[in-house]
């Protein structure tokens, strides 16, 4: 492995002194806002306050609906990119920046939009609506769908470099193997674009967990049903700050538990 | 086995690729050009990952490419070896010479034992377990040629194979896709840029320039006589066939030409290879180091470049092996030598410039 080698004798080139000053204000920027959470945190309420029943209910709810939504990225988000990598059709440049709309779009507006569309009088929800009974607004399903359309274009984008990187070439030597397209896909291409996958798919799981515009503009904020960690720590902000901080704190840790798992080639994947 | 029939036009903005080629069953076909000539896109069409604009590519009596007709890739039974192994690097060696026949539905058992057999075949059954990342380029490509015949094409295309080796594993290399590739009559296209590979494991040579053939024949013709100026510039050696012998070669009259031939058996069929810049011209017979002295009578002078090449035909009652041995030699020397065509002249040749190869 390549980690595992020694850099003691290497001595490279040096960087510009200048560089440390704004990556040290840049690192503090990131890291000092946890540290003040922590310090802030009322470390002896904190068992009562994270095991109260609210609190337990929004993380059983973010961590099902992030893992569901995740789920979604990867089976719909997966042959998405492999078309966007690989397809041989006009206009995919523009299809593009489509998917990577929810990336820039400010979450509420897309929430929003969610709720346009699929709401009771919305462009499908209406026929959603009369033609099965089924109302999506204000469920866990309006959560997972906001969190997955905020998610996907992380999963393609991630998915879609490394298709870029790993090129068709290995498929050409399948085809010339005999390998039909789809056995070529799933022998060759996918197993060589795993580490890509893997990292797209930790990256739209940890925006999944954080989503919050979208899902109170299109899902609400109902104990037990759409009311995930992030919605519970603005709701508790109001009226019990230790508890909003704990919550914070426990959001802290889940992030940092997904960065380890997800460690080297997830987080780290771009080298 | 079946035999390969191509005719096929490729127009890119640059040149126009515009060739015939065709390979008997079992036959060895190489393809020699420079840079650019259209070897890759020759490839590539009849691999069936290019489609020509205008042309016909008949494998045995199947037309995999032609009016309207365009056989993918995975259903032409062409297999490819290329300068890159591109072993899969996710799979063993095993699994990536098993690949092409689970790919057609083989069972597992049954692909991985054909696929230790090949790597048998191939001297590396002890890397079955190995990823490639933990090979030598010199194995991978043994792996990957394993690989190319685990399914069983009809037709072999090999894309410069030795080109990416260094030079200690080329030589091992060579000798092995003579094994098994031309002694197993396998049909093959091999392109290359060396002379050396056409000579050790090619029956027909082809030489492609500027997008069209420009010579075609037996290779040990085409390369000792070439008739294209890029031809002589990388081939025009100097052969001499025979047999193996523990010092060199015998010549059907008897004669030893003194040369290096590692790892040949006394008595296979065999081709001494120098270059005619290695080859020193003497009015008189010469005492010194040489090992190999013939006499000849000069039968051409021909402008090559900065040199001169004298071509040489046999003396009577010398050998007649000699006939068509070319020497260069500086216009001065000429000059010194007196050389005019129907003078008798000495050539020698140190036996350390003298390869034996397996040929034939």
């Amino acid at each position: 492995m390549t980690r595992s080698r020694s850099h003691t004798h290497e001595t490279g080139v040096a960087l510009p002194a200048l560089l440390w000053v704004p990556a040290g204000f840049a690192f503090a920027l990131i890291a000092l806002p946890v540290v003040g959470l922590a310090v802030r945190a009322d470390w002896l309420r904190l068992p009562e306050l994270l095991l109260s029943t609210s609190a337990l209910d929004a993380l059983r709810l973010s961590l099902e609906t992030a893992a569901i939504s995740t789920t979604l990225c990867i089976l719909l988000g997966g042959p998405l990119a492999t078309v966007l990598a690989r397809g041989r059709l006009g206009g995919l440049r523009l299809l593009r920046s489509v998917v990577l709309l929810p990336l820039v779009l400010p979450p509420v507006v897309g929430g929003l939009a969610l709720l346009f569309l699929l709401g009771r009088t919305g462009l499908l929800g209406r026929g959603i609506d009369v033609w099965f009974g089924v109302t999506i607004p204000f469920t866990t399903a309006a959560v997972v769908l906001a969190q997955t359309f905020v998610a996907l274009p992380f999963l393609v984008v991630s998915m879609e470099g490394a298709l870029r990187t790993a090129g068709q070439r290995y498929e050409a030597v399948a085809a010339t193997l005999g390998a039909s397209p789809s056995y070529a896909f799933r022998r060759v291409t996918v197993p060589l674009v795993l580490p890509g996958l893997a990292s797209g798919a930790v990256l739209a799981f940890a925006r999944c967990l954080g989503e919050f515009g979208a899902t109170i503009a299109f899902a609400g904020s109902l104990q037990g049903t759409t009311r995930t960690l992030p919605l519970l720590v603005y709701l508790e902000r109001e009226s019990d700050v230790d508890a909003a901080v704990a919550l914070s704190l426990l959001l802290v840790v889940v992030a940092v538990v997904v960065i380890a798992v997800a460690r080297p080639r997830g987080v780290e994947g771009l080298r | 086995m079946s035999g390969l029939a191509a005719r096929i036009v490729v127009r890119r903005p640059s040149f126009t690729l515009e060739v015939d080629v065709a390979a008997q069953p079992g036959e060895v076909l190489a393809v020699l050009g420079p840079n650019g000539a259209g070897k890759s896109t020759l490839l590539g069409v009849l691999a069936g990952l290019l489609r020509p604009d205008d042309g016909t590519v008949r494998l045995g009596d199947r037309i995999v490419t032609g009016d309207g007709v365009h056989v993918p890739p995975h259903r032409r039974g062409v297999g490819l070896l290329a300068q890159q192994a591109m072993l899969f690097p996710h799979l063993t060696a095993l699994a990536n010479v098993a690949f092409g026949p689970r790919a057609q539905g083989v069972a597992r058992q049954e692909a991985e034992e054909r696929a230790r057999e090949l790597l048998a075949a191939v001297d590396v059954a002890e890397l079955a377990d190995r990823r490639p990342a933990q090979m030598s380029g010199g194995q991978q490509q043994r792996v990957a040629l394993a690989r190319a015949l685990a399914p069983g094409p009809e037709l072999l295309l090999l894309d410069e194979p030795l080109a990416a080796l260094d030079v200690d594993s080329a030589p091992a290399m060579r000798s092995l896709l003579r094994r098994v590739v031309k002694d197993r009559k396998q049909t093959a296209v091999l392109v290359t840029h060396s002379a050396l590979d056409a000579l050790v494991l090619a029956d027909r040579v082809v030489v492609l320039t500027g997008g069209s053939v420009v010579e075609s024949g037996p290779a040990r013709e085409v390369l000792a006589r070439p008739r294209s100026p890029f031809t002589a510039r990388i081939a025009g050696l100097d052969l001499v066939p025979g047999e193996a012998c523990a010092d060199g070669l015998r010549t059907a009259d008897g004669l030893v030409v003194a040369g290096l031939s590692a790892g040949l058996r006394d008595g296979e069929s065999a081709v001494a290879v120098f270059p005619p810049s290695a080859v020193a011209v003497y009015n008189s017979r010469p005492e010194g180091s040489p090992r190999n002295v013939v006499p000849v009578r000069l039968a051409a002078i021909e402008p090559h470049g900065d040199v001169v090449r004298l071509r040489a035909a046999a003396v009577a009652g010398g050998p007649a092996w000699v006939d068509g041995l070319a020497a260069d030699v500086t216009p001065a020397a000429v000059a010194d030598l007196g050389a005019e065509p129907g003078v008798e002249l000495w050539f020698a040749v140190k036996a350390t410039e003298v390869q034996v190869h397996a040929a034939g």
